[in-house]
């Protein structure tokens, strides 16, 4: 008898509850209700002593007119457009990695891969050296090319293009992975066809195998925009919370946390948070709706 | 490259290789892969210089390293920076300690938490399972800092603040590690569990002595992919723990950055000290820890 059918003949309602109580306790606790507890805050402003009072619509309003909100949006937009791209050099180095009889290609995996599990905040530490306008590996390395290099963290003008590279550099072997699961379902009989048919290797990369990656790609967008969308660690680890030029720079999450546990304006930063949920959102939809364009499921 | 394409995708040998591994444009390696090892090696370099030169700068002295230009080499090698950290920043030995336990409480709350409920979304009938199941995941379409404010008041409330518990409580519930356990318990036979009921086991027993022996892959799946994600939280801890001695390393290095600390030698040996248990992981568990963070993308 298929177990499906013993298991429909009976139910285990007492028992399933027994598994899954514990979990969904904590998560009704430390999720649902916090979800909740956020929309309903951003109509509310937060007492000095505690206690929160019904204030309609006034943090949104203030959400509009609040000229820092278009500025961290801006700037949230900028970093995750410069690690998005990233994925096109993410394609290529994983067509690399993944080519047949490549040696050492554990060692390459682990060059590649290190940075997606360093801890930010350590690892900031090390690009601010790196970034130091006196003495810093980077603008050493511009001088001998004859080029004065920017102040970096410290201007406002380059500190978000900073924070970019670092998180370029955080991401693309996440990326590398993601696209390697894509390539290795590519049949290698295509590979032959093509092959058969003369198509050179650089025609075969961009008839071949982009085409069948674009499943993996588009998920490696979506993926990308929202993460590069939730933007704090590495700008809050390179540049400090006492940096002059944070203002200019802020991220949209740095901007509710500053606003939250900074300014104390709980309910304004509630707001914030509704605003970081529709942008994602809208940038997940809008993915989708453009997906029929350029996705190539065969 | 006159030689590629058609010759070598002719020949028999080329051909089995093709059909083994999944071969592309010329038949194999050696000499021929050599643009591969060109920007591979070139690409690579660039991306492991940053672990390099923290190590590099962690055993120089403070004038090797704000020398111009930068010395790649220091002249004797500096281990006592590795002491110096524990002078320097007193509470670094007392953070090591709270982002262990974190870590260790998060992985074995959660292991058990998610395997159990995994199991239950997998493998039982019960009503509202499908519905149930959606709103868990749902969760993790919605970014984080939804929930930041209201998490902060009920630790706040249950006066957790700069605990341990604290720290580690909101991630002690995954639906994340859920979903991964219950595509894992999903795979499983029937069979399996069908024999045991025979034997007159219970759902319990089922679950704890036939089917978790038989997830070892899994759960470490669910464990390597938390203990990277809690050793490296920043948001969560920077809210909850304010003094510096009940503070998880991370927060403990981002807020250096605001006290004007200049004995870089110092703090490059902190932060390399900070990451060494998980690059020493990655190094150990290289395979694994791909495949999980392959799974990770789900994560949003």
């Amino acid at each position: 008898m298929s177990s499906d059918r013993t298991r429909a003949l009976k139910r285990d309602d007492a028992w399933a509850w027994i598994f899954i109580g514990p979990l969904m306790a904590g998560v009704a606790v430390f999720y649902f209700w916090p979800l909740l507890s956020t929309f309903y805050n951003s109509f509310t402003e937060f007492g000095a002593f505690g206690g929160t009072q019904w204030t309609g619509l006034e943090n949104y309003r203030t959400l509009l007119t609040d000229g820092e909100v278009p500025r961290a949006v801006l700037n949230t937009l900028i970093y995750t457009a410069v690690v998005m791209l990233g994925i096109p050099l993410s394609v290529y180095l994983a067509s690399l990695l993944n080519r047949p009889g490549l040696r050492f290609a554990w060692f390459y995996r682990v060059m590649f891969f290190m940075p997606i599990v360093a801890m930010p905040a350590a690892i900031a530490m090390v690009w601010r050296m790196i970034y130091n306008s006196d003495f810093g590996m980077l603008n050493y390395l511009l001088s001998l090319i004859g080029i004065d290099g920017p102040y970096w963290i410290a201007s406002p003008g380059w500190a978000l293009a900073a924070v970019s590279i670092v998180g370029l550099w955080a991401s693309l072997g996440f990326s590398i992975i993601i696209l390697s699961g894509g390539l290795r379902g590519i049949p290698p009989e295509l590979y032959e066809a093509a092959s058969l048919d003369g198509a050179a290797p650089m025609r075969q990369f961009f008839s071949v195998t982009v085409p069948l990656l674009t499943p993996s790609i588009f998920f490696l967008t979506i993926i990308t925009a929202i993460n590069g969308f939730q933007l704090f660690d590495l700008l809050y680890a390179l540049m400090g919370p006492t940096n002059p030029a944070m203002s200019r720079t802020q991220s949209l999450v740095y901007l509710f946390y500053e606003q939250a546990f900074g300014q104390n304006d709980k309910g304004y930063a509630s707001a914030i948070a509704m605003l970081i949920l529709a942008i994602i959102g809208l940038i997940t939809v809008v993915q989708f709706r453009l997906q029929k364009k350029w996705v190539n499921y065969a | 490259m006159p030689d590629t394409a058609v010759a070598s995708a002719t020949t028999g040998r080329a051909r089995t290789r093709a059909l083994q591994g999944g071969t592309r444009r010329r038949g194999s390696r050696g000499p021929r892969n050599i643009d591969a090892y060109l920007v591979l090696t070139l690409g690579g370099l660039i991306m492991i210089f940053p672990f390099v030169w923290q190590l590099i700068m962690s055993l120089s002295t403070q004038a090797e390293v704000t020398s111009v230009p930068p010395t790649l080499v220091p002249e004797a090698v500096q281990w006592r920076n590795y002491v110096d950290v524990f002078d320097l920043l007193p509470f670094a030995a007392s953070q090591f300690t709270v982002s262990a336990l974190v870590t260790v409480m998060r992985v074995v709350v959660q292991m058990i938490l998610c395997a159990m409920a995994g199991y239950a979304f997998a493998r039982m009938q019960f009503r509202g399972r499908g519905i149930i199941f959606a709103l868990l995941l749902s969760i993790l379409m919605v970014p984080s800092q939804i929930y930041l404010i209201p998490q902060y008041s009920i630790i706040q409330n249950m006066g957790l603040l700069n605990t341990v518990l604290g720290i580690a409580m909101p991630g002690l519930f995954s639906a994340f590690g859920t979903f991964l356990l219950r595509q894992h318990f999903s795979s499983m036979p029937d069979s399996l569990e069908e024999a045991a009921r025979l034997d007159g086991a219970n759902q319990w027993q089922i679950f704890w002595k036939v089917m978790l022996p038989l997830s070892g892959p899994a759960l470490a799946s669910v464990a390597i992919l938390t203990t990277i994600a809690s050793w490296n939280d920043l948001l969560w801890p920077l809210v909850v723990s304010t003094y510096e001695e009940s503070m998880p390393l991370a927060v403990g290095l981002a807020t250096l950055q605001g006290q004007h600390m200049t004995n870089y030698p110092v703090m490059m040996a902190a932060s390399l000290l900070a990451m060494a248990p998980i690059l020493i992981l990655f190094l150990v568990l290289q395979r694994r820890v791909v495949e999980g963070l392959a799974h990770s993308g789900m994560k949003g």
